[in-house]
């Protein structure tokens, strides 16, 4: 079968051999965990514990009233440190709860699982995933029982479990599926619950025939599910690419998924929604792929949310001398960071040390009007043009090329042969625009 | 702890492509067409490209003060590029000022490579034709002398194909294939262009649509209204193609990035305009070329192109399945 493309995008190394082979191991227990209480977008989270307080793993220790947000919770047992800002992987310090292990590990006693959950209504599933706090965990962090709450009227027929991992270097997810297929598939089948939907798809990059073949045959017999391999492209896996290739509609520009009867997650958030419903567990771990050249030893880890990267990345060996650009994410979308000292969080999926021959700051060029960039843009649009406009401050006429709909994939800026940042001016013109819009 | 960890904007991997590598990419696609010429007209083709190419690259160096005279590359591309439009036998000279025109009211006075509106080498030849005309558009050209580097190429002389019709009916489609008549240094050997075509499109660095809607136009026009002097109509068509300077302005001049729209459709457009101009002056003109000023016209609508065409963003027409 042929399978569909998208247009444009572009097909960056991978990088992914440095870890695509290796098991999944759980990180030891850190002595210390540093829990943001935003981790996801929307309201933050208020604290419900003090300094001094005794907390056991899965208590919830900061919730927010707001619908559109998700509760954090203790990943370890004992004592609360410190409540106050603390660096964060988005960038500026976060107000963040420090725990100080007790070195138990006790799980909270209330703790337990959904009795007979595939008898469960749809709002108690839809209760269950919120009190567990699950959020997007393919980096979007969207809380993730807003998505499965569409509006009157919007009715969804198919949930897409995005399996692409189309970011170079992450493996996270491709090891998940290759070692817990079953909370993959279970996480699909309470989500389609949940949302009446009658059809449930998991996408995965042809670069992971092995992931297919196990997720293939553990569904075989049921008929809703199915298994779409997809071509290996960046960005497979943005939602308005994905949803394209598997379902061959469009979702409108400034629409969501659900706008054309799609609900889509990602594989560590459908893994996630299968431990609150099998164990009653919050999202307390995830995995987490620490790699790059800059790292001595790559890794699959589970690992505990609050984790500091420092201590994940001495895990793996530590940081090479020569490493010059630490990201958390993947290559193409992920955030470079000052420091190593800030936590793991829901939407960590990797960790990543590049080493100066990959950083290379080189100075950039006039446009010399190649179009690659245009070629490349899989929404359509015309980086170069985006980009003089918004170094001109004449954000009228980004707006007029459509800069809101930019989805920050980097394609841009990985083309272009005069190195001119595209992907940061993208993002300089649709703040503007959209700032604009809301008056 | 390592702190001296740089902090950018995504994406945090590029390809290695520079500019500077594009240029080489096309100074290689260039390879074909520059053996085919020194093999058919000998030492002069080699002078007048070396010397178009150097004046090229000096007088950028000069005007941006820099000591790498091959720079991005750019320059040497120009200087080689006005050197295939220009006849075998041309004066030393005449490729020299051609160049230094070419890079300083072509390219620099514009602000230099990205800025220019007109593809800088059909400037250069532009300003040549307008001021030395004879020196290029003469009658008579040299006939090739193929494998004789040290011919005195101008003691037998011909016409081009495309000066008459007589002239025409003596030239076989094979011998414009392959190259072997008379004409510019670089526009004889289609063989040769094509080759370097492929090239560039295996390389990505032109979009098939400008080289594609150049050359279909010509055909299709040269079919239709070419009449059939040339054994039948659809074999005009084809003598159109491969006669003349189409093949190296649609190959290499009109997809010119700098000069040619960004735009899907504003490339598609911008070929049939450039292939419409140039058979509306050989056909009804009084010249018997019209490529350089057909993409010298179509390189002026350029940024009204690129604003009318820019494409369908995702998800503007909303698709249900
Ligand atoms: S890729 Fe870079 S050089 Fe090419 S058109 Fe886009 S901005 Fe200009
Ligand atoms: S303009 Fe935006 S959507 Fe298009 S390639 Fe660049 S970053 Fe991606």
């Amino acid at each position: 079968m042929a399978m569909a493309i998208f247009k444009g995008g572009v097909h960056p190394e991978y990088r992914k051999e440095l870890t695509a082979s290796l098991a999944i191991s759980v990180a030891p227990l850190p002595e210390k965990v540093v829990i943001p209480l935003q981790q996801h977008i929307g309201a933050p989270c208020e604290p419900l514990v003090e300094v001094g307080d005794a907390v056991k793993t899965g208590q919830k220790i900061g919730e927010s009233e707001g619908f559109v947000s998700a509760p954090v919770h203790a990943s370890i047992s004992g004592r609360v440190t410190a409540i106050g800002p603390y660096n964060h992987p988005l960038g500026r310090k976060v107000a963040a709860v420090t725990i100080e292990s007790d070195g138990q590990d006790e799980w909270d006693g209330q703790i337990g699982p959904l009795e007979n959950y595939v008898e469960c209504s749809p709002e108690e599933l839809r209760d269950a995933i919120r009190e567990a706090g699950i959020v997007g965990m393919g980096g979007a962090t969207f809380p993730a029982h807003v998505k499965m709450s569409p509006p009157e009227g919007k009715a969804i027929d198919t949930v897409i479990i995005n399996g692409a991992e189309c970011e170079p270097y992450l493996t996270a997810d491709h090891r998940l599926m290759l070692e817990e297929p079953e909370k993959v598939v279970i996480g699909l089948e309470v989500m389609m619950r949940v949302l009446g939907a009658g059809k449930g798809i998991i996408g995965i990059e042809d670069n992971k025939p092995d992931a297919i073949r196990v997720i293939g045959q553990l569904i075989e017999d049921k008929p809703a599910l199915s298994v779409v391999p997809l071509k290996t492209k960046y960005p497979q896996g943005a939602e308005k690419m994905l949803i394209q290739v598997i379902t061959k509609r469009q979702v409108p520009s400034g629409g969501l998924p659900l706008d054309v009867g799609v609900v889509n997650h990602n594989t560590g958030t459908a893994a996630a929604v299968a431990d609150a419903v099998l164990t009653g567990r919050p999202l307390i771990e995830r995995v987490v792929t620490v790699t790059g050249e800059g790292i001595r030893r790559p890794a699959n880890l589970k690992v505990r949310l609050g984790t500091l990267v420092s201590e994940l990345t001495e895990l793996c060996g530590g940081l090479s001398d020569d490493t010059r650009k630490l990201i958390v994410g993947g290559p193409m979308m992920g955030l470079a960071q000052p420091t190593t000292d800030l936590p793991v969080i829901k939407g960590t999926s990797g960790i990543l040390a590049l080493t100066g021959e990959e950083v290379e700051l080189i100075e950039s060029d006039t446009c010399i009007r190649c179009a690659r960039c245009v070629a490349a843009c899989p929404i359509n649009l015309v980086p170069t043009f985006i980009a003089q406009a918004a170094e001109h401050g004449r954000f009228a006429r980004a707006e007029k090329l459509h800069a809101a709909d930019c989805i920050e994939c980097g394609c841009c800026a990985y083309v272009c042969p005069a190195r001119i940042p595209l992907t940061q001016w993208m993002r300089v013109a649709k703040a503007e625009v959209l700032a604009r819009r809301k008056g | 702890m390592n702190d001296n960890l740089v902090i950018s904007s995504s994406p945090h991997i590029r390809t290695f492509q520079t500019v500077r590598g594009v240029m080489v990419d096309v100074l290689i696609a260039l390879g074909p067409v520059v053996a085919v010429s020194i093999l058919l007209f000998g030492y002069r083709a080699l002078l007048t490209m070396t010397v178009a190419m150097l004046a090229a690259m000096l007088a950028e160096a000069l005007w941006l003060h820099q000591w790498n005279i091959f720079g991005d590359g750019s320059a040497a591309v120009t200087g080689l590029l006005l050197a295939m439009t220009l006849p075998p036998d041309v004066a030393w000279w005449i490729p020299a000022i051609g160049s230094v025109t070419a890079i300083i009211i072509g390219k620099q006075v514009y602000g230099g490579i990205g800025n220019n509106i007109f593809n800088p080498a059909l400037v250069g030849r532009a300003v040549l034709v307008v001021s030395w005309g004879t020196h290029l558009v003469g009658p008579i050209w040299p006939v090739p002398k193929p494998f004789h580097f040290f011919a005195d190429i101008s003691a037998v002389t011909t016409a081009t194909p495309l000066a008459g019709e007589a002239e025409a009916l003596g030239t076989t489609l094979s011998q414009l294939f392959i190259g072997n008549t008379g004409g510019c240094l670089g526009e004889t050997s289609a063989m040769a262009l094509l080759l370097g075509g492929l090239w560039l499109l295996y390389k990505g660095h032109i979009d098939w649509r400008i080289p594609g809607a150049f050359i279909g136009t010509v055909w299709l026009m040269g079919t239709l209204f070419g009449g059939a002097f040339y054994n039948n109509s659809v074999t005009t068509g084809l003598f159109h193609l491969l006669a003349g300077g189409v093949l190296l302005g649609a190959i290499f001049m009109a997809t010119d990035m700098v000069t040619s729209p960004v735009t899907p459709w504003g490339k598609l457009i911008f070929g049939v305009g450039c292939g419409l101009i140039t058979m509306l002056i050989r056909l009804f003109g009084s010249y018997p070329e019209g490529v350089t000023f057909a993409i010298l016209t179509m390189n002026a609508l350029t940024p009204l192109l690129d604003k009318f065409t820019i494409p369908r963003k995702f998800g503007e027409v909303k698709q249900v399945a």
